[in-house]
């Protein structure tokens, strides 16, 4: 299964090159580092939110995993920078990627 | 430096930025027959390369344009680059002169209002956020933390941008705004508002580059591009090393001033990419104008002395952003600074000009240096 099948199941995995370990974000089918084959990690990962903003009641906020994979979350609660979170709720909706976390 | 022949702006046409609903091969058309209304010297049947910027599906565009325009290039094909698509196509058009495969070239940039290069839908990682005014927003905030800057100061961009549009004929915008009305104008978000932002429209601009010995046949007052950087970091939004300056715009602008042998401080007057309020103090720190985090003490100086130093058209947020034909447009209005036909928005007596074009929250930046 790839990042988007997993992710679509509502999994979140760390896609990691199988040759060099290189993390590869976003997410593809080889390393961009050495274009070895990607080996997919499932997990329960903490990230640090890096910045901030809301829309109406909503947070959205950038998160960081592994000091390399950057997303745009969305978070109940007010966040703070360099809060640790971990993503609650993900997939994809209307083609696309979808990220919660607390 | 590899020795390379010298490249200069022989034409220029443009068309006023609105909302109008048109065909893109006419907005095309639009500006291109301006070129040649604006000087009869130019021969269509010298042109040797045509192209087309945007970021409009249409296809084969470019030798649609050279068919409508009665011109059978032997290069002919199109650049999109997202916003900085248009300085990208002058980025090519030069290598073709300098490198001696043309001698002269028709741009021509150009975007409808409905553009769908708004949206980088390959950028995932920015997950259900994928509008503009959210990279903005995280900018915005980011940059405001750092410098303890509040949304009253940055909204002086805006308020200045749109008193220089007014200046501007072609501009969308016709109003000025008080600090009140930006801050009181609809919040898309807690650290943008609608008058923060640049507007899609409708618009096109063209020029002709041309060899230096083809350039002085066919004006008076020549303009040089003697400076080019461009440097790209990534295409995702997230992978930008810094959320409150622009590493991309960095880069090419030292490219740019070294190969022109100028220092910034040698820059009377240029084009920034305000795509939002925050952009223009970012990129001001990034191309050295300022230290960090003091870009908004230039902006609040130019701003209270009404000169028109940086932005003198009304940036994007007060001419409106054809995103095909923002860097085009841009390059235009430091042409006509240079030649000292900028009415209004003229500043005294320039002799040497920057262009900044950038795309998908500075991923990419394009930097010109123009000289008389």
């Amino acid at each position: 299964m790839n990042f988007e099948s997993k992710l679509n199941g509502g999994i979140f995995c760390i896609p990691e090159c199988t040759e060099c370990k290189k993390i590869v974000w976003p997410p593809s089918e080889f390393c961009n580092h050495c274009f070895g084959r990607i080996f997919l990690k499932e997990g329960i990962f903490v990230g640090k939110i890096i910045e901030f903003s809301r829309q109406n009641d909503e947070y959205f906020c950038l998160v960081e995993f592994e000091k390399v994979i950057r997303i745009m979350a969305k978070t109940s609660k007010i966040p703070e920078i360099g809060q640790s979170v971990k993503i609650s709720k993900c997939g994809i909706r209307d083609g696309n990627y979808f990220f919660q976390v607390i | 430096m590899i020795d390379v022949n010298k490249v200069g702006i022989a034409g220029y046409g443009i068309t006023p930025f609105s909302k109008e609903d048109k065909k893109i091969e006419s907005v095309l058309l639009d500006s291109t027959k301006e070129i040649f209304r604006n000087n009869s010297k130019i021969n269509k049947d010298e042109i040797d390369a045509v192209l087309v910027s945007t970021n409009n599906n249409s296809k084969y565009l470019s030798p649609i344009l050279s068919e409508m325009s009665g011109i059978q290039p032997k290069i002919s094909h199109t650049v999109e680059s997202l916003c900085n698509s248009g300085t990208n196509s002058i980025v090519s058009a030069y290598s073709y002169i300098a490198s001696g495969l043309a001698d002269m070239v028709l741009i021509s940039g150009a975007e409808r209002y409905d553009s769908p290069g708004q949206i980088l839908e390959w950028d995932d990682s920015r997950g259900e956020y994928k509008h503009p005014i959210f990279w903005a927003s995280i900018f915005s905030k980011s940059y405001k933390r750092k410098f303890s800057i509040s949304d009253e100061q940055l909204a002086i961009v805006s308020v200045k941008n749109h008193k220089q549009a007014k200046e501007n004929p072609n501009a969308l915008s016709k109003k000025t705004y008080t600090v009140n009305d930006v801050i009181n104008s609809k919040k898309l978000t807690e650290d943008l508002r609608l008058l923060d932002c640049s507007r899609p429209c409708t618009g096109s601009a063209s020029m002709i580059l041309a060899s230096e010995k083809k350039t002085k046949q066919l004006t008076d007052k020549p303009v040089w591009i003697t400076g080019i950087g461009q440097k790209t970091i990534s295409a995702g939004f997230t992978k930008n090393s810094s959320f409150s300056s622009m590493e991309s715009t960095k880069m090419a602008g030292h490219t740019a001033l070294k190969m022109s042998n100028k220092n910034i401080r040698n820059i009377d007057v240029a084009e920034i990419h305000d795509a939002f309020s925050v952009c223009e103090p970012m990129a001001l720190e990034s191309l050295g104008f300022s230290e960090d985090g003091n870009g908004m003490q230039i902006i609040n100086e130019l701003h209270s002395t009404d000169d028109f130093k940086i932005n003198p058209r009304g940036g994007l947020i007060g001419s409106g952003h054809p995103l095909g034909a923002t860097g085009i447009a841009q390059t235009i209005e430091i042409t006509q600074q240079l030649q000292g036909i900028a009415d209004k928005r003229q500043v005294d007596n320039p002799k040497s000009g920057l262009v900044h074009n950038m795309s998908a929250a500075a991923t990419s930046s394009t930097v010109l240096i123009l000289e008389t």
